[in-house]
């Protein structure tokens, strides 16, 4: 029987992974798609809690990276604030936003909920492209660096450990919740709603307080994006960039923390595979997804590992055999 | 003997149907009340205005001598109200154990500070939390399910896990919505020992349940229901003998051989 925290291997493994892969990387090009990596894995991690564990769908979680990254850029460009409070304040700003969004948005179910929260993603995105004054309009807006005190925070090098850094912290945050009694609260409004409700667990409130968990996620991960990339434009907090962010949640593996990494991972490369066929990038995108869902609907890393284990068909039988003579 | 439940005047519609017809009747404290009646009888609707699934057209139900009308589900279970479900409701997405453990949730250390940051002695607790459950997979005699998947069960450990389930929210009153359903004799038979177990440890239990024999051996009470109304109620030896309720059942049985 395992008491112990059955994850915490995996997160060592990952810290290895990011702590050679500098070593392994010929160039900068490769850092960069690494950081841009540990970017989307930050959201999917969050948006994996809202889809995967609590089985709320978001289409329009794009909005909130995008928040995230003009929040960050107008307070420390226009305002000329440092860059962790611009974060915070930003990262605080969305969940206020999400906490009054998501009473209304999560009342609603399956394809009411998904067109919901398409639709709040879109909007934000058109605030971002005409509130040209304050966001630089569809051109985008260049982006303070980030400075620590004295210190700029310039390069992919730099830029490499910081976003590593907070990936394992996403990670870790992400194993605790879903291995306490919040965590199982999520998993038990996805399991049954009506029986989640007799246990005691107020299905509404976890709901929200998924969305806003979620939402500060990608709030945080849009902010480094901003002072890393050094420029913002409203294609980050675009529909398209939403259904991506879904994408690899669903091809990682839903209900899965590590899953949301792999997925992000694969989908942050291919489109780096596909540069030559721009156009067909999107329709790649949508066939993942179709065959995902039809092929692997539990994503690449829950199929992979219970292949790994003991074949449940043994499992089933031994578990017989023991419950014959124990009642 | 206290009544743990009183429900006065309760009447359910369901487009113009009633469903439910002004009915009253009253639960005693660590009594094993049982809820018969063929089928559409409005016995699990019954239920479902009692735990707040539904709101009631008419009528008022008292816990514990308080009223609970307008209450939802968790603020019953909070109160001490649980109950299982007729079509399981099992959360196929977990463990067995973990199951149990969402019924101690009003229990547990709910603070998402904690949970995110694994602090306030979060493991310690969660230790605790899961040994609890265990104990009560071991009570319904399901100890060796402990770390099984939910949805690699048989349906009639699935039954039984929703009642441990049940119980870890520690109710005062227990609903069993046809605990013996889908069962064959001798899981039944089991099933009755084990709502004998969970009424001596003094939780009051109502149970909507089909198997006759189930019904007659461990009620002390007994409420007979026929389209939404009350047909009679008392002990197995009343109702058994009752001609309203011998031609209630038998009546549908007639009408099922003919049509």
């Amino acid at each position: 029987m395992t008491l112990k925290h059955p994850s915490t291997g995996g997160l060592l493994i990952l810290a290895v992974i990011i702590a050679i892969l500098p070593s392994i990387l010929p160039n900068n090009f490769y850092m960069d798609v690494a950081i841009r990596i540990g970017l989307n894995a930050i959201v999917c991690i969050g948006l994996n809690l809202l889809i995967g564990y609590a089985g709320q769908i978001s289409l329009g979680h794009a909005g909130f990276v995008g928040l995230g990254a003009y929040g960050s850029a107008i307070l420390t460009g226009e305002f000329g604030w440092p860059a962790i409070p611009a974060m915070l304040v930003t990262a605080l700003f969305v969940a206020l936003l999400a906490f009054v969004l998501a009473r209304p948005v999560l009342r609603l179910k399956g394809h009411f909920l998904a067109m919901a929260t398409l639709g709040m993603g879109i909007i934000i995105s058109i605030v971002l492209n005409t509130e040209a004054r304050w966001t630089g309009g569809p051109d985008g807006m260049a982006v303070q660096p980030m400075m620590f005190f004295e210190y700029m925070v310039f390069g992919e090098a730099v830029w490499y450990w910081i976003v590593g850094a907070a990936l394992l912290i996403a990670v870790w945050l992400s194993l605790n919740l879903i291995d306490s009694p919040v965590g199982r609260a999520l998993r038990a409004v996805h399991g049954s709603e009506v029986a989640a409700e007799v246990c005691g667990v107020n299905t509404t409130q976890y709901k929200v307080k998924v969305f806003v968990i979620s939402a500060v996620f990608a709030s945080v991960s849009g902010s480094m994006l901003a002072h890393y990339g050094a420029f913002v434009s409203p294609e980050d907090a675009s529909f398209f960039r939403s259904i991506e962010l879904v994408t690899m949640v669903v091809l990682g593996g839903m209900a899965s923390t590590y899953g949301a990494v792999v997925g992000a991972t694969i989908l942050t490369i291919l489109p780096q595979a596909l540069a030559r066929f721009e156009d067909l990038e999107h329709m790649v995108f949508g066939l993942i997804l179709m065959l995902t869902m039809i092929f692997m609907p539990k994503g690449l890393v829950p199929t992979l590992s219970a292949k790994f284990r003991r074949s449940p068909v043994k499992v089933e039988a031994e578990s017989e055999a023991q419950g014959g003579g124990a009642t | 003997m206290t009544a743990v439940l009183t429900v006065e005047g309760l009447t359910k519609e369901f487009g113009g149907v009633r469903a439910v017809d002004e009915l009253g009747f009253t639960i005693s404290e660590g009594a094993i009340f049982s809820i018969i009646g063929p089928n559409g009888a409005g016995k699990t609707t019954l239920f479902n205005l009692i735990t707040g699934v539904y709101t009631p057209t008419e009528g008022r139900v008292f816990f514990g001598g308080e009223f609970i009308g307008g209450k939802t589900p968790y603020n019953l279970a909070d109160m001490g109200l649980s109950r299982t479900f007729q079509n399981l409701q099992i959360f196929m997405n977990m463990t067995a154990v973990e199951n149990v453990m969402v019924g101690l949730h009003r229990h547990l250390d709910k603070r998402i500070d904690h949970a995110l940051f694994r602090i306030g002695g979060m493991a310690r607790k969660e230790r605790e939390a899961r040994e609890k459950a265990a104990e009560l997979m071991a009570f319904v005699g399901l100890g060796q399910y402990v770390n099984h998947d939910a949805a690699s069960m048989s349906y009639g450990a699935l039954k039984r896990l929703e009642i441990a389930r049940a119980l870890a929210t520690g109710p005062r009153l227990l609903l069993l919505d046809e605990p013996a359903a889908g069962l064959n004799p001798s899981e039944t038979g089991e099933i009755d020992e084990l709502i004998r177990k969970v009424s001596e440890s003094g939780v009051t239990v109502a149970l909507v349940e089909h198997d006759m024999h189930l019904v007659m051996g461990i009620s002390d009470h007994i409420l007979v229901l026929d389209y939404g109304r009350k047909l009679t109620e008392g002990t197995a030896e009343h109702v058994r003998h009752d001609p309203e309720v011998i031609a209630a059942y038998l009546g549908s049985e007639a009408a099922a051989v003919k049509g």
